[in-house]
């Protein structure tokens, strides 16, 4: 304390000094700088870019259809009306179901919490066993998970339709639950292998003389230091898998459709007229799960992959 | 078994593919005795704390602790307590949180848990901090609970690798005198990995100085400084490093160092062998071994020399001397007002001095 105050009187001293001419402290910035107009001009622009093609889903969703053939996709509902949204989501019709999207809603949500929670786990033990427990060909296998995440899909479908019919899974969620498992793997193990990589080994090796196993490292030491990782991956596949369109066709049927086949079903229906506010309602509507993860976990996942989640 | 050995390693050997980090390694360490692994980075001090921890497998040999071989043992077994170079407290847990986690993971009773804690909190006089988290502790403090997880284990060996290296001069300084006096304290077997001299010489009942995997030599500090056993220590311990002249030992009119046109009169030095060897050798004396002004007409052996370069410490001055084309280091009293281009006349004695033979470099 009695630095802090000698060295402000000390400033205070040296301001009294009349000799001080010139610049002095902080430069001064300009706010209408040529740097400041090209970074919020840029800024501005790619947002525009970005955010007119929601603010024409929302404002055409909230129109009745007389309006909309009016053709202003650009101007504000007249009269604002949720009746396409409720249409969306409980009474649009797909084939001989007329229950609007929330079965898939529904769906999705029964496909998306056990593929998220499944693959997270195995992965992150994954990870953590090929950062920290180097076992013999430990590389080896570490190499061929991720040439995995190189092999493309269509590659590999048609053997999984079979390796499931043999299993008795083909057309089930739970086969699909398999299939957004483990093509979830390779990417989420590289993703968690680094993260616990770049833990300081010797964090690991105190645990060790602490008398922890591999469970005991992982869930009291590992785990609780991770969360920003967790986040990522979570945020990963909860997009990964709610968007999938290509798995939910492929490996179930009709009434098990997850939300985005639905949504394709609903919009390209060819029957009567093209009804665009539903199809625009039904569209956020099958957005927002993804929107919303992104508002919430928006920091942690800055944080995740500063964390060095990204590198290497 | 020697029952006052706390620790005994054998025929250690430790190889990563065709590289050999431990070679043939043999060490005992006595019940209480506070050992100092040094060397430089790469001799494998390091490794040979983690085979003693058990943090790494051994290639070859045998380890025991507290005469119980220990080889296949894991770490927390062992009867070890260790402390890291980066403290390595566990983040997420606060420093009480970080004391007991080991005592958990025995199973020991909550009542004798709370016990230890308090017990090593208050020998390291870390007890208001107890509730805090890492993160909010500074370096010192950090170190200090580090130590204290090591502490609540009730181990007879403690390994220290490193610990002080992170910390600024001042803290290390402190903290060395507090490891110091805690040994006295606790009288536990204690092996310590330093690359700082400094810290292995106020530390250690003996000092092992490390080189490519082996131990070159195993003594008291005050061996080590004076009798090193080869050139490598020689030049390793005291800084600035010791002076060598390259010539050659030589009989008649007494037993005499020559170096170019100068020759050394070598009575009083002590060989290794009581019979004086001859042939091409190397001289050394230490810089706080050499004498100026008017001590140094009255050594025995004497040079005349121009100062190069003048290193005021305040405590002393280090000054460089070029004498017959060589450059010395020579310590000087810290008042010594001496400048770059003065005359000096220096002189030191055969007693103090070091003779290491050319080929092996073991000392003569």
């Amino acid at each position: 304390m009695g630095n802090v105050t000698r060295t402000a009187a000390e400033i205070q001293l040296a301001s009294a000094r009349p000799e001080m001419t010139g610049p002095r402290g902080r430069k001064p910035r300009k706010a209408l700088s040529r740097r400041n107009i090209m970074i919020y001009g840029t800024l501005i622009i790619v947002s525009l870019y970005y955010l007119l093609p929601l603010y024409v889903m929302i404002v055409t969703s909230l129109k009745g259809m007389p309006e909309i053939r009016l053709g202003n996709i650009f101007s504000p509902p007249v009269e604002i009306t949720f009746q396409p949204w409720v249409k969306a989501w409980a009474e649009a019709c797909t084939g001989l179901n007329c229950d609007g999207l929330s079965r898939g809603f529904f769906n999705s949500v029964r496909i998306l919490i056990p593929s998220v929670l499944l693959s997270i786990a195995i992965a992150s033990v994954n990870g953590y066993a090929l950062a920290n427990w180097r076992f013999k060909g430990s590389e080896t296998f570490f190499t061929i998970l991720i040439v995995g995440a190189f092999i493309p899909y269509q590659v590999m479908i048609y053997p999984i339709v079979i390796m499931l019919r043999e299993i008795g899974l083909y057309g089930s969620l739970t086969g699909l639950v398999i299939v957004h498992t483990i093509f979830g793997m390779p990417i989420l193990t590289l993703l968690f292998r680094n993260y616990f990589a770049s833990v300081p080994q010797e964090l690991f090796k105190a645990a060790r003389v602490d008398g922890a196993g591999f469970w005991g490292i992982y869930f009291r030491i590992m785990v609780p230091m991770s969360l920003p990782i967790f986040v990522v991956a979570m945020i990963l596949q909860v997009t990964g898998i709610w968007n999938d369109f290509l798995f939910g066709v492929i490996y179930t049927k009709p009434d098990l459709y997850p939300m985005t086949v639905q949504l394709n079903n609903i919009v390209n229906s060819t029957q009567g007229v093209k009804e665009y506010n539903v199809n625009m309602a039904a569209t956020i509507l099958t957005g927002l799960v993804p929107l919303t993860i992104y508002f919430i976990s928006g920091k942690l996942f800055v944080r995740g992959i500063a964390a060095g989640a990204v590198k290497g | 078994m020697e029952n006052n050995l706390s620790i005994s390693i054998k025929n250690l050997a430790l190889s990563f593919g065709a590289l050999d980090v431990l070679k043939d390694l043999n060490l005992d360490v006595g019940r209480g005795e506070f050992l100092v692994l040094l060397g430089s980075s790469g001799c494998g001090k390091s490794t040979l704390l983690n085979c003693i921890a058990g943090l790494l497998d051994v290639s070859d040999g045998q380890i025991f602790i507290g005469g119980r071989n220990v080889t296949w043992e894991e770490p927390s077994q062992r009867g070890i307590g260790m402390v890291f170079q980066s403290y390595a407290l566990y983040p997420q847990m606060t420093v009480a949180g970080n004391l007991s986690f080991g005592l958990k993971n025995a199973g020991l009773p909550k009542a004798e848990i709370e016990e230890r804690v308090n017990r090593a909190a208050k020998i390291l006089q870390i007890e208001p901090l107890l509730k805090r988290k890492p993160a909010a502790l500074s370096g010192g403090q950090r170190q200090r609970a580090a130590i204290g997880r090591a502490l609540v284990r009730d181990a007879d060996v403690f390994l220290f690798d490193e610990p002080l290296s992170n910390l600024d001069a001042k803290l290390r300084a402190d903290l060395r005198v507090e490891i110091k006096q805690l040994h006295q304290k606790l009288s536990n077997t204690m092996i310590y990995v330093t690359h700082d001299q400094i810290e292995a010489m106020t530390l250690a009942d003996r000092i092992a100085i490390m080189r490519g995997g082996q131990i070159l030599q195993l003594a008291t500090p005050n061996e080590i400084y004076n009798r090193p056993a080869n050139k490598y220590v020689a030049e390793f311990i005291g800084s600035p490093t010791m002076n060598f002249f390259d010539g050659e030992i030589i009989a008649g009119d007494g037993l005499r160092f020559s170096s170019g046109d100068q020759a050394f009169p070598l009575e009083g030095y002590s060989f290794q062998d009581a019979t004086p060897v001859q042939g091409p050798a190397w001289f050394g004396i230490r810089p706080e071994h050499m004498s100026t002004g008017q001590e140094a007409e009255t050594s025995k052996i004497r040079l005349d020399g121009r100062i190069e370069l003048v290193e005021p410490l305040g405590s002393d001055t280090l000054a460089r001397v070029s004498a017959d084309g060589r450059s010395l280091w020579v310590r000087m009293d810290g008042q010594a007002s001496v400048r770059d281009g003065d005359s000096i006349a220096i002189g030191f004695d055969p007693e103090r001095a070091n003779l290491f033979d050319k080929t092996s470099e073991n000392r003569l």
